[in-house]
């Protein structure tokens, strides 16, 4: 996790709040950072996670999370970490039909209808233990991304149905949180993708969106990042508060910074 | 719980440029370095494999894509397990010299090497990979197509420009161990010795045809489905998903794909209006990146995106592919007889490159780039606009730069662009 970022959103691992749905949103730029730092951030917080990684492997997110200071696979093994690993999974359930319902089972069809099984998956495997002792504090789903599902034929109200089907699930029954990435296309007239991404901001509680810098390519500020809260919970703020930072991505971590101070250009 | 130790690849892991495959995930995004509680002493023997090298960055396993300015642009090669998708030119003359040369590296390095096509037989296109240039003779075809190209007055040092002199060009000079990146000669065919040791598999549509009755999962084009099963059997078959691990020396299997999309794979997308109707095109391409990801594999397909009319499209196929290069040749088009461009033949736009385990990648600061031709070579240089020297004489090209820069501007990396075109 990001600590300037903590600072940002006013969090820190120890109270995290609960019952939230996180929009991660990237605009002509690569917003794959905040997934990691979210990733980072839910398991120091002893959360249990539930990651539908649709398009990177594990050893990607293992290797960055030792950046930051998780490990992945020790995660995994102690059951803190639910990873379903849709690259390579995919391969194997397009060739040969699945014997039981598989949480992929729309890449077999021509236009999937719904994620039922991708739902149930998620639901099985952020239900809490039977036990009785709750080894784990609140669940937490995160996806990346939710626009590629758009382009494995799955269609927009489809995933909205999903995602609402989860915050019902996750963030109402379970009191966890949501984390999405959705692509914004920005000028290239996906209609579908412009659905779910407008469907999903009205339904967020915080929304954070990386864009690129309107100027173009720089090497010193690689973005501005949007911070918007909605439905704050405390009731003396009544508008909704929005934030914008812009960003430099290094090696271990990304440092923020008020626009146009950044701290090559001082 | 925080492993913060063993990030980085420590200085007593460096030594040979060795990658260990991990049979339990079979990725080929493995680090270099020694792993803990190893119990199995083959699975752990760290094997080099002729023609990669790792990347300085995260050790990542790379390939020569065959040109090494492009390598250099692309921050050393292409990474082993990740998909090139190179965005055709309008009349298809300089892509299939990209391709080509991807092939040649495979042959030169002995690499396996599949391609497919739905319009010309693998066969003919592997009998016309462009020959290696040895080293000795690199450089005189360097120093004698740049003589034929001079005149008189760029000989002499620029006076008022001279910054533009301390400026390197793009173009590499030869690499000193000729084991990673080679030069091609595209106007002489591979020699007949080097393809009799080389090993590639082809796909060609017209002899996989379809029985009309089969129904296929996920309902791909039949083309594309017989395709992702015929790359998955070479792949198995070769061994390079780590399924064999004792057996055979590790090898790099290298895939090239033609023209994907076209209408010649039985593909409509290119005629799709939105994004909605066929996902045969998006479909195919994340399951050949599943697949390309789970083995030692390196993948490039050229696909004509001046074809597809959905900008929906165009988006969603850039985000599923890793990295995204364009070629936009001037053929045809006004800026051919612009003086601006005299020397060049095309731009090469770098659309995207991907994060690789990392936060971030290596971006090259340079945006905008030139391809040209020679008579032998095919090379991508920095393209330097020429200053306005005089308010007179060029005022009536004074519009041309307005109107040249917007394709240029917006400093396309796939990774920050804005509307404007400043960039610094």
């Amino acid at each position: 996790m990001f600590p300037e970022l903590n600072h940002l959103l006013n969090t820190t691992p120890d109270k995290a709040e609960q019952g939230k749905l996180t929009l991660l949103c990237d605009a002509k730029t690569d917003g794959s950072f905040l997934v990691h730092h979210f990733l980072s951030f839910y398991l120091k917080a002893n959360c249990k996670v539930c990651f539908v990684a649709l398009v990177q492997s594990f050893s990607h997110y293992g290797i960055v999370g030792q950046k930051l200071g998780v490990s992945l696979t020790a995660a995994r093994e102690r059951g803190q970490l639910v990873f379903l690993e849709a690259l390579k999974t995919s391969v194997d359930i397009f060739f040969q039909p699945p014997v039981e319902p598989h949480p992929l089972q729309f890449l077999r069809e021509a236009s999937a209808g719904n994620l039922q099984p991708l739902f149930e998956f998620v639901r099985e495997a952020l239900k809490p233990e039977d036990g009785g002792e709750a080894k784990w504090r609140h669940p937490v789903l995160l996806v990346d991304d939710l626009s590629v599902l758009l382009s494995l034929g799955v269609g927009a109200v489809a995933v909205l149905d999903f995602i609402h089907y989860c915050r019902a699930t996750v963030c109402t029954e379970l009191k966890g949180n949501v984390v999405a990435l959705v692509h914004d296309s920005g000028d290239s007239e996906d209609e579908e993708n412009d659905l779910l991404l407008s469907g999903l901001s009205h339904q967020s509680h915080l929304i954070l969106r990386a864009e690129g810098l309107a100027t173009g390519f720089c090497r010193d500020v690689h973005g501005q990042l949007r911070v918007l809260w909605r439905r704050p919970s405390w009731p003396a703020a009544q508008r909704d508060r929005s934030l914008t930072y812009q960003y430099k991505i290094q090696d271990k971590t990304v440092s923020f910074f008020a626009k146009g101070l950044s701290p090559a250009v001082l | 719980m925080a492993a913060v130790s063993t990030c980085g690849p420590g200085p007593g892991n460096r030594g040979s440029e060795a990658v260990a495959v991990d049979r339990s995930s079979a990725t080929s995004f493995q680090r270099r370095g020694p792993r803990a509680g190893g119990t199995d002493g083959s699975g752990l023997r760290l094997v080099s494999i002729a023609g990669t090298r790792p990347s300085v960055r995260n050790g990542q396993l790379l390939v020569s894509t065959g040109l090494p300015a492009l390598d250099q642009l692309l921050g050393g090669g292409l990474a082993v397990g990740t998909v090139l998708l190179i965005e055709e030119d309008k009349y298809n003359v300089y892509s299939p010299l990209l391709f080509k040369s991807f092939l040649a590296e495979g042959v030169v390095n002995g690499h396996t090497l599949l391609v497919a096509s739905a319009k010309e037989h693998p066969a003919d296109t592997v009998q016309e990979l462009p020959a290696p240039l040895l080293d000795d003779s690199y450089k005189k075809e360097f120093d004698e197509d740049g003589c034929n190209d001079k005149t008189p007055d760029s000989h002499m040092k620029m006076k008022i420009a001279w910054r533009y002199q301390l400026l390197p060009k793009m173009e590499v000079g030869p690499v000193l161990s000729s084991r990673f990146g080679h030069y091609y000669d595209v106007s002489k065919k591979i020699p007949q010795e080097l393809l009799q040791t080389a090993k590639w598999h082809g796909f060609f549509l017209p002899d996989n045809m379809p029985s009309p009755l089969a129904l296929e999962p996920g309902h791909l084009t039949h083309g594309y489905t017989m395709l992702l099963e015929f790359i998955k059997k070479v792949i198995s078959e070769e061994g390079v998903d780590g399924s064999n691990p004792q057996k055979k020396q590790r090898n790099i299997l290298r895939i090239g794909i033609q023209s994907l999309g076209s209408p010649l794979w039985g593909d409509n997308s290119c005629c799709a209006e939105s994004g909605d109707s066929g996902h045969s095109l998006t479909k195919f391409l994340y399951v050949l990146r599943g697949l390309v990801r789970t083995s030692l594999s390196a993948c490039v397909v050229t696909v004509p995106a001046h074809l597809i009319q959905s900008k929906a499209i165009t988006a969603r196929v850039t985000n599923l592919s890793d990295t995204v290069v364009g070629l936009e040749s001037f053929a045809g088009s006004e800026r051919e007889t612009n003086p601006f461009y005299k020397d060049y033949h095309g731009l090469m736009h770098i659309r995207q490159i991907p994060r690789l385990n990392n936060l971030i990648c290596d971006e090259s600061d340079v945006k905008d780039l030139a391809f040209k031709l020679k008579r032998k070579l095919f090379t991508i240089e920095r393209l330097h606009l020429p200053p306005d020297l005089s308010d007179a004489a060029s005022r009536w090209c004074a519009q041309d730069p307005a109107r040249a820069t917007p394709p240029l501007g917006p400093g396309c990396s796939g990774l920050a662009r804005g509307e404007k075109h400043l960039d610094f």
